[in-house]
């Protein structure tokens, strides 16, 4: 019998491929799924914190780019909005997946440059890749409707100071679209973490085993045939990742909103609507 | 299906391409649209009613059955919905076959949890082991259903708590002045009136039901995603209508048919939204009075 420090010394990594390559067949003890699941977590915050961080930026372009007169420019976004907040992603990661691996195995061509294919097709890239695209859509949609509800004042304000163009854009109206699209946006990244989940029930293989959490989960369930307790296990750590999400997103809401009195700032509801 | 297929080794072109796509699988793929239509149209208004049930337990002065409805909505946040799906359709089949196990073996005396094993005695089994394959569809079909309905009627309560609350407080109280009970005011004031807070929500909620519908797949329905993959992958010449792959093909059909979805169920809220602010106190309603007038 194994002390639980034993199993997560084996296995707190194992998602990542380190320690024990097998997982446990038999006698499946609490600690064993606690670690496991946990262990899975770890792809799960991977996914969520880096498809946020590109996709904020990617959000902001697509954003500028709805709201811009050129119809070169408006359309192209109001496409990709449109297909990525119109269907579902599973079928994203499953046509993803499928195109991806319609590249060329060998690898492609580029001036003599060989460029390798085959990583292309693997989870942590493909994957992330399609949520990466998946949240810009929809954060794109949250900060054009912030950029709609600028203050028409402040606006105004800004023309009759003689600030025009880009440095009334970086400081009148980019803040003050993020500063309205905060609430909306938290929401946004609560449901990419919660989407994250979806990954390895798409088409993407789990290389050697190694998953996410509800990979996991689902294997101990199928396992065990108890889901009472790997899955409320998966429900635990994701309640503990939307509180640390809810707690940094409303730090920076603090500080979007610093300047303004503080019984006007439009603070983050403790409810927020879980609907995107 | 058309006599020119019998030999589809000898056909070419459009003449092929008609036969392989009406063949006998390929009917099951188009039945399984309306595999995913049903679905939806049985969890949609279920979900509604599981969500009103929900607001009304959450609003209730009666503190158990306020914590009953809290819970409930509180359900959904911080948890995924998959995680949920995978959840209730093992629970509710275990919880079902429990409790008929109890009443149909009551002297029954090994443990049904016996290592790693879920055991209850044969005539409790749901189906029974010696139903017809399609009982065993249909079973698998409603535990889907129920499954969905619980935890977009979840989603629903929320909506519907939060539109219960946004109905301005003056009229419910003008109800009152004028003698209404509880009872009344709820029935023929405040449900009226929450309509047209609920809508958004409610709107932004069937596109999201819309776009779960793939998810069928992962609770063993075979509904659109499982036949194209199912369809679409490599076929041998062993095969009648040898081909590559082409899931690709499949799934960029899948979400055609999801956007064109989306895109018409957009349209057709809009309208309903349009319609229900007809004559309210709210800025929507304020605009299509004066473009009326």
């Amino acid at each position: 019998m194994t002390t639980c420090w034993e199993t997560i010394n084996a296995y707190a990594l194992r998602s990542l491929g380190y320690g024990e390559r097998l997982l446990p067949r038999s006698d499946f003890t609490l600690c064993q799924q606690f670690t496991l699941i946990g262990s899975g977590m770890l792809w799960n915050i991977y996914f969520g914190v880096l498809a946020l961080l590109a996709g904020f930026f990617l959000a902001n372009a697509l954003a500028l780019a709805k709201a811009a007169h050129s119809p070169w420019l408006r359309k192209p976004a109001e496409w990709f909005i449109f297909v990525f907040r119109g269907s579902p992603l599973f079928i994203q990661f499953f046509l993803a997946y499928e195109a991806l691996q319609m590249l060329p195995k060998a690898g492609i061509d580029v001036f003599g440059i060989t460029v390798q294919t085959a990583w292309t097709t693997k989870a942590w890239a493909g994957a992330l890749f399609v949520l990466f695209l998946n949240t810009a859509a929809y954060s794109a949609e949250i900060f054009h409707g912030a950029l709609r509800s600028i203050p028409k004042g402040d606006l105004e304000a800004a023309d009759a100071y003689g600030i025009t163009g880009w440095s009334r854009f970086i400081r009148i109206e980019w803040p003050t679209m993020l500063r309205l699209a905060w609430p909306a946006y938290t929401n946004e990244a609560i449901f990419l973490f919660h989407s994250t989940a979806l990954v390895f029930f798409s088409g993407f293989p789990a290389f050697q085993q190694r998953g996410d959490a509800l990979y996991y989960a689902n294997y101990f369930a199928d396992k065990t045939f108890n889901p009472f307790i790997p899955y409320p296990i998966v429900a635990c750590y994701f309640i503990l990742l939307t509180l640390v999400v809810i707690w940094l997103f409303g730090r920076v809401n603090r500080h979007l909103n610093r300047h303004l009195p503080s019984n006007m700032g439009s603070k983050i509801r403790l409810r927020p609507q879980l609907i995107r | 299906m058309f006599e020119s297929c019998a030999d589809p080794k000898s056909i070419e072109g459009l003449s092929w391409l008609l036969c392989y796509l009406t063949t006998g699988k390929h009917l099951d793929f188009y039945w399984s649209f309306v595999t995913v239509l049903t679905l939806l149209a049985i969890t949609a208004p279920v979900a509604l009613a599981f969500g009103f049930a929900g607001a009304m337990a959450a609003r209730s002065h009666f503190l158990p059955l306020s914590l009953i409805g809290k819970g409930y909505t509180a359900m959904v946040r911080g948890v995924p919905d998959i995680v949920f799906f995978l959840f209730f359709v093992i629970a509710l089949d275990q919880g079902i076959e429990w409790l008929n196990h109890q009443v149909q073996c009551p002297d029954w005396t090994e443990p049904i949890r016996k290592g790693l094993e879920f055991r209850v005695c044969p005539e409790a089994k749901v189906p029974l082991n010696s139903a017809p394959q399609s009982v065993h569809k249909a079973y698998g079909f409603a535990l889907a259903v129920v499954t969905f309905a619980l935890v977009f009627g979840a989603f629903a309560a929320n909506v519907l708590y939060g539109a219960m609350l946004a109905v301005p407080r003056a009229q419910l109280e003008t109800a009152e002045a004028y003698g209404m009970s509880h009872r009344q005011v709820f029935r023929r004031i405040l449900v009226p009136q929450m309509w047209v807070y609920a809508l958004p929500g409610l709107s932004n909620l069937w596109m999201i039901l819309i776009k779960a519908t793939p998810l069928l797949f992962l609770l063993g329905v075979q509904d659109v995603v499982y036949w194209a993959r199912e369809l679409g992958g490599a076929k041998t010449s062993a095969y009648e209508y040898p081909h590559p792959d082409w899931r690709l093909w499949y799934f960029l059909f899948l979400l055609v048919f999801y956007l064109a979805f989306t895109k018409l169920s957009e349209k057709v809220l809009n309208r309903v939204s349009a319609r229900l602010s007809k004559g309210q106190a709210t800025a929507a309603g304020e605009a299509l009075r004066k473009a009326g007038a």
